[in-house]
């Protein structure tokens, strides 16, 4: 396995180590901003373990997906 | 074939000893790999074995719905798409959650569980040099703070809510388990420095779009301190959802899950029951006894107090899916009229955190569950392919 991986962040490539999850390559940019909630306002990860729905993303064009539970794969194209 | 639901630390001791009974096991896990929470990323003798068993583990793969009379389960398999798997006994061995209570800015980015944020350092995410303020209450707050600041972090408090008395005769009880004394230390040990104030609760968190101080208050003194992150968990709550969903069946037995040594015996027993072997199973009740002692202890030291339920403000948001807010439920009498009519509990977490905390909140129980447990696609609940 490569020691480090590129993915797809908003448009913006991002390189990471091989096998964090989604969830942890995108705070590791720096970003929190996950989704935004029915009423408009910023979430990030809450629970950490599949549990919340906070992290959720969209990844290779689908929606929904649990960020802290995917283990980020070379070239995949994420959505916050 | 015996299917045990859930690769933590009782999920495993079941498939292990179903295993060695020579009976055909398979488990089935949501992670990316088995763990469980409290071994997430890591490898320890548990894990190894089961590795090194052969047992077929489904990781990434979340049980929707069964068929308790067919002894079906309907999963989703890390592709998103549907398969049954057929069970002579099913092991529920889903473990717990943290129990979140609402406060003031609780919803802001970068405000985490305390397993939560533990739970994605162990994932990879680099802590070092970040302020982290660990508050809640329970033992999970000292071992998240000292696995955060071994990998470099600035833990700045641990603000535990219980009471320096109740803290005081824990001690005395760990002081009688030599087990207990020795893990304490090592905590002791690498906490040193980092101020653990009992009596102390974090009432608010602000930040403009993410997380920048929390509000803290002991007694008649209030301040801030200025963070990164907060990691905040108020204990564990089992995730009883499959066993509600599935019903009371004499194939189905489910390991009570909590403290990690209380859910080992408890998988153990389930493993061993399931197998076909009670007498086994017998032999272990002893030690579960002592771990079933240890485990009310716990309770008792970290009961949650009266003034946690006055931390929300009117306008807090109680439900995070849906966005209610506290002043929203405060005029329904339970959960399902403030379901109904509010949406409390209806969205993709399905009232996993909201369910528990309108619980200690208003004294709501959630009562029964329909499928699916999990959300998925319409697709997958089309009648699916046996394989």
């Amino acid at each position: 396995m490569a020691e480090h991986i590129t993915l797809i962040l908003n448009g913006h490539s991002l390189t990471v180590p091989a096998g964090v999850t989604v969830a942890v390559a995108i705070l590791m940019r720096g970003e929190t901003h996950f989704r935004t909630s029915v009423s408009g306002q910023p979430r990030g990860p809450l629970c950490g373990m599949g549990i919340c729905y906070e992290c959720r993303v969209n990844i290779d064009g689908q929606a929904h997906a649990r960020s802290c539970q995917i283990i980020a794969l070379d070239g995949m194209e994420i959505h916050t | 074939m015996i299917v045990v639901a859930g690769a933590g630390p009782a999920g495993i001791a079941a498939a292990l000893r179903v295993h060695e009974c020579g009976a055909p096991v398979t488990v089935i896990d949501d992670n990316p790999a088995p763990g469980g929470q409290i071994w997430r990323g890591m490898e320890n003798k548990w894990v190894a074995r089961l590795r090194a068993s052969g047992v077929p583990v489904l990781t990434g793969t979340r049980i929707i719905s069964g068929e308790p009379q067919a002894r079906t389960l309907l999963l989703e398999t890390p592709a998103g798409s549907p398969r049954t798997i057929t069970y002579t006994k099913l092991i529920i061995a889903t473990g717990s959650r943290e129990l979140f209570l609402p406060f003031p800015g609780w919803t802001l980015p970068g405000v985490f569980g305390a397993g939560g944020l533990q739970a994605l350092a162990k994932a990879g995410l680099p802590v070092a040099g970040k302020k982290i303020v660990v508050g809640g209450s329970g033992p999970l707050l000292l071992a998240v703070a000292a696995y955060l600041r071994e990998r470099g972090a600035e833990v700045k408090l641990i603000a535990e809510q219980t009471s320096q008395t109740r803290l005081a005769w824990f001690a005395g009880v760990v002081l009688r388990s030599p087990q207990k004394l020795w893990q304490g230390g090592g905590l002791a040990w690498t906490l040193a420095g980092v101020p653990y104030i009992t009596d102390c609760r974090i009432v608010s968190a602000t930040g403009a779009g993410r997380l920048e101080s929390v509000t803290l208050q002991r007694g008649d003194h209030t301040w801030n301190e200025d963070c990164d992150y907060a990691a905040i968990g108020f204990g564990l709550v089992p995730n009883h959802e499959l066993a509600l969903l599935l019903g009371a069946s004499p194939d189905i037995l489910i390991a009570a899950t909590g403290e990690v040594e209380l859910s080992i015996v408890e998988g153990e027993i389930a493993g061993f029951l399931a197998a076909g072997h009670p007498q086994r199973a017998a032999s272990l009740f002893p030690k579960r006894a002592k771990a079933r002692r240890f485990a009310s202890a716990l309770q008792h030291a970290f009961a949650l107090r009266d003034e946690l339920r006055a931390l929300p403000h009117p306008d807090t948001i109680v439900c995070r899916c849906e966005d209610v807010t506290l002043e929203r439920l405060r005029a329904f009498p339970d959960a399902r009229a403030a379901k109904l009519h509010t949406r409390c509990g209806m969205g993709p977490c399905q009232g996993r955190v909201c369910g528990p905390a309108t619980e200690f909140l208003f004294g709501w129980s959630a009562g029964s569950l329909r499928p699916p447990c999990f959300p998925t696609r319409l697709r997958n609940l089309l009648p699916a392919t046996t394989e």
